[in-house]
């Protein structure tokens, strides 16, 4: 694709400039052109402009933010180029949705919950004043539904956005973009809330309908993993600049910028994996027995079993639905709603909290998914490192300080920053902050509960090798609770893939990796992007 | 190091007030607000200094004579009597609002996080406390015990709570699944400190919307009750009596009907700005948050 030498790009942005209304600089003069039937990817980290740079393609800047110069060219297939930035709003609508299109993140929002998905396609079309008749434009949506992967019929078309699986909703963003046959599609991380088996088909889907019908794609992501499976050329954004751009071979394998090599090492890599700490193989720190938990007639888990050593890291993989998080709050504590015991040290621990022992509750300890909602933000870090000292052990109050500020060195938060209230610290410092929380009455069993996934690939990264220094400085046994199993090797000694509520596949990282048993642990390796 | 505790959480809501306070139609509530409040707090000292007449006396001067505004009916000058006014209905608003916004605050917490059958029983009672219109519930229990301070504020207070509740409970119930109040079971906190230090220091931008409301509403209620000779009594001097004992006389002797209403009107168009200011900063920050 990249090899073909097309006179007009379909998308010319030069030299733009966007400030925010106060007149500090968003994006500082970002050029980039894409070719038709061409992926562009634009990689950066939260904050670095991308979807600031990805939207102003649209003409669309978000409230708060305005145009300072620069242009942004769009040349239909079949028509007259325009400058989008120059045009009033009422025609840059015209042009949105019809020549210039865009996926959005959530398709959980982005659909309207109360109209069926056939009407809300066609609804694009009929905006557009696409086709002659309500005839021509209902093949039309049978077609677009066809070709991302979908069945066209018409009990389809009647369904609501809820009866939709995620991949499936987002597979409707993608033929609603798709519909008016558009020259430039804008993509804004269409994949991150999916699965990996359901990202594989997204991916497949968006690459084919550009190459097939010709059209520029920008494919706004953060994930480098997948712009190696998606993207032709890749443009890498840091503080509102453009600091390297390529083709993916160039950029991905040898890559020029410091910043550019500083991502790529970051992202964890199915073959990686430095050095771990050797588990105390003996002692089955805990024991999870036949553990089954309902919601009404729905079964969650069903039978669960499990051991961790002391010292030991299990990587406890699953993808949303398969009961992981569920699994971890039982032994937690948190859902006591469940059949099957859970013992520590050969010691039975009642199912909710209330009903074990300060002893019990200090020795299990758990690290939220998103550390945007696990801290009080009413609190100081300080204040929330505090709290489990103060509710679980008799230590007075200079004492508990002082194990505060002994946790706040071993994640490296600093004195100052843990005066600070939640919203004032990134979110690579708040999971830290959650995670010094965490270890503060120094756990036997530490639960991480996704950890990384609300994080940036750098941040990500930084996290996972201060887990993994820790559990080998304090001898915790860790669940390290994930959906991406390229993590594996970088945090894990042992692996137990979960689905449905069972584990189907259990045994040491290595062998799991290189000999998957089970069929859907294979379609998992297949299905996870590599670099 | 300081006790980081007190700074910080004063910090926290000083961005909310300081949020609202940049807004200008705080600026001209609050304006308007505490011109009423100074006048009301102030005014009984400064009534019979300024005119050197007391609240209740005869005036000694004729109907419709050359004071500030003139003397009521009975003689009394109605320029003191308004001056001293405004601080008994002032003091009852402020404390059947506290009532309302503690007992409705309490209840509604206490549903939201708990949910289930109390939540069911909790606000079930509230609906049924609902259906009656708040003036008229109090009417009937002023009908009932008589017209005594206590009752009045009492009951206007009680009749705030099930208002109160709603929007309390609401507001927990949006944050009790948040993973930090997830990570104050994990240590085994009470209910009742979970509630008090996890809870309900996220949502005071609703409840203080809630307060505002209810604060004008009570000084609407008390100086209506007062109209209709349920509230405070006669002889003593308050805005509302004072429209009531005044109003024959409207045509003659206007300042003894327009000086209460202008500092009622003045008051909770006053508080109502502030309110509604802090409810825009308010949903600014959750906005914010959301992002």
């Amino acid at each position: 694709m990249t090899a073909q030498v097309t006179l007009t790009h379909a998308l010319e942005v030069e030299d733009l400039r966007v400030n925010t209304l106060a007149g500090s600089p968003v994006l500082k003069g970002v050029s980039y052109s894409i070719a038709p039937g061409e992926v562009l990817a634009l990689v950066g980290e939260s904050g670095s402009g991308k979807t600031t740079a990805g939207l102003a393609a649209l003409g669309h800047f978000r409230r708060g933010l305005a145009p300072a110069g620069g242009t942004v060219t769009a040349n239909p297939r079949d028509g007259q180029s325009v400058e989008v930035l120059g045009l009033a709003e009422r025609r840059r609508r015209a042009l949105r949705g019809h020549t210039l299109s865009y996926v959005p993140q959530d398709p959980a929002l982005s659909l309207n919950p109360a109209l069926r998905i056939g009407l809300q396609i066609a609804e694009v079309l009929e905006a557009h004043g696409y086709g002659a008749s309500d005839d021509e434009r209902s093949a039309r949506v049978a077609e677009v539904l066809g070709e991302v992967g979908l069945p066209a019929d018409e009990d389809y078309q009647r369904r609501y956005p809820h009866q939709l699986s995620g991949g499936q909703q987002q597979r409707v963003g993608i033929a609603m973009a798709f519909a008016c046959r558009p020259s430039v599609v804008v993509l804004d991380e269409p994949t991150t809330g999916l699965d990996v088996t359901t990202q594989t088909l997204v991916l497949r889907t968006v690459s084919e309908l550009t190459t097939e019908h010709g059209v520029a794609a920008l494919y706004i992501t953060h994930d480098l993993a997948v712009v190696a499976a998606i993207a032709d050329r890749v443009a890498v954004m840091r503080g509102g600049e453009i600091v390297e751009s390529g083709t993916v071979e160039e950029v991905l394998r040898r890559p020029s910028h410091s910043y550019t090599r500083e991502l790529v090492d970051a992202v964890p890599d199915l073959d990686g994996g430095g050095e771990l700490p050797t588990p105390d193989a003996d002692a089955a720190t805990l024991r999870v027995t036949d553990l089954s938990v309902s919601f009404g007639e729905h079964r969650v888990l069903s039978d669960v079993s499990l051991t961790v050593h002391s010292g030991e890291c299990l990587l406890l993989l699953g993808e949303s639905g398969s009961g992981k998080t569920t699994l971890s709050r039982c032994v937690a504590g948190l859902n006591d709603d469940h059949s099957g015991s859970v013992e520590l040290d050969g010691t039975a621990l009642a199912a909710s909290t209330r009903r074990r022992s300060a002893d019990q509750l200090r020795a299990v300890q758990y690290v939220f998914q998103s550390p945007y909602s696990s801290l009080n933000p009413r609190r100081t870090i300080a204040q929330s490192v505090e709290v489990p000292l103060e509710m679980l052990t008799d230590l007075d109050r200079a004492q508990r300080r002082e194990r505060v500020g002994q946790t706040l060195d071993k994640v490296r938060l600093s004195r100052e920053l843990a005066q600070r209230l939640p919203d004032q610290l990134s979110g690579g410092e708040r999971q830290r902050a959650a995670i010094a929380r965490a270890l503060v009455t120094t756990p036997k069993v530490l639960l991480c509960d996704e950890v990384t996934s609300a994080l940036d690939v750098s941040v990500q990264a930084t996290i996972i090798d201060l887990l993994c220094e820790l559990r080998a400085e304090l001898g915790t046994a860790m669940v390290f609770v994930t959906h991406n199993i390229a993590l594996a090797r970088h945090v894990a000694d042992r692996i137990a893939v979960l689905r449905g509520g069972e584990i189907v596949e259990t045994g040491p990282v290595d062998d799991v990796l290189s000999d998957p048993r089970h069929e859907y642990t294979r379609q998992l390796l297949a299905n996870t992007p590599r670099m | 190091m300081s006790t980081p505790t007190v700074p910080s959480t004063r910090s926290r809501k000083s961005t909310v007030f300081r949020r609202a306070l940049a807004l200008p139609q705080a600026k001209i509530g609050l304006t308007l607000t505490a011109v009423v409040v100074l006048l009301a707090v102030l005014g009984p000292w400064l009534g019979p200094w300024l005119t050197g007449y007391d609240t209740t006396g005869f005036a000694g001067k004729p109907f419709h004579s050359d004071g500030v505004a003139g003397t009521d009916g009975l003689g009394r000058d109605v320029f003191t009597r308004f001056l001293a006014g405004g601080a008994t209905l002032l003091l009852y608003a402020v404390l059947a609002t506290a009532i309302g916004i503690v007992l409705g605050t309490a209840l509604g917490m206490l549903a939201g996080y708990t949910g289930g059958r109390l939540d069911s029983i909790i606000m079930r009672g509230n609906d049924v406390l609902l259906s009656f219109p708040q003036l008229v519930f109090a009417l009937l229990a002023i009908a009932m015990l008589g017209p005594q301070g206590w009752l009045l504020v009492l009951v206007i207070g009680i009749t705030h709570a099930p208002r109160v509740a709603r929007v309390a409970r609401q507001a927990t119930v949006a944050v009790k699944d948040s993973d930090y109040i997830k990570a104050a079971q994990l240590y085994a906190m009470p209910r009742r400190r979970i509630l008090l230090r996890e809870v309900l220091p996220n949502i005071t931008g609703p409840l203080m919307v809630e307060l505002g409301l209810r604060l004008t509403y009570s000084i609407g209620y008390v100086a209506s009750l007062s109209f209709l000779g349920l509230g405070i009594q006669p002889p003593a001097a308050d805005w509302g009596l004072m429209i009531n004992e005044n109003r024959i006389a409207l045509v003659l002797e206007p300042w003894g009907v327009l000086l209460p209403v202008l500092a009622i009107a003045v008051l909770t168009v006053g508080t109502n700005l502030v309110t509604d200011s802090l409810a825009s900063a308010a949903a600014g920050r959750e906005k914010e948050a959301a992002a």
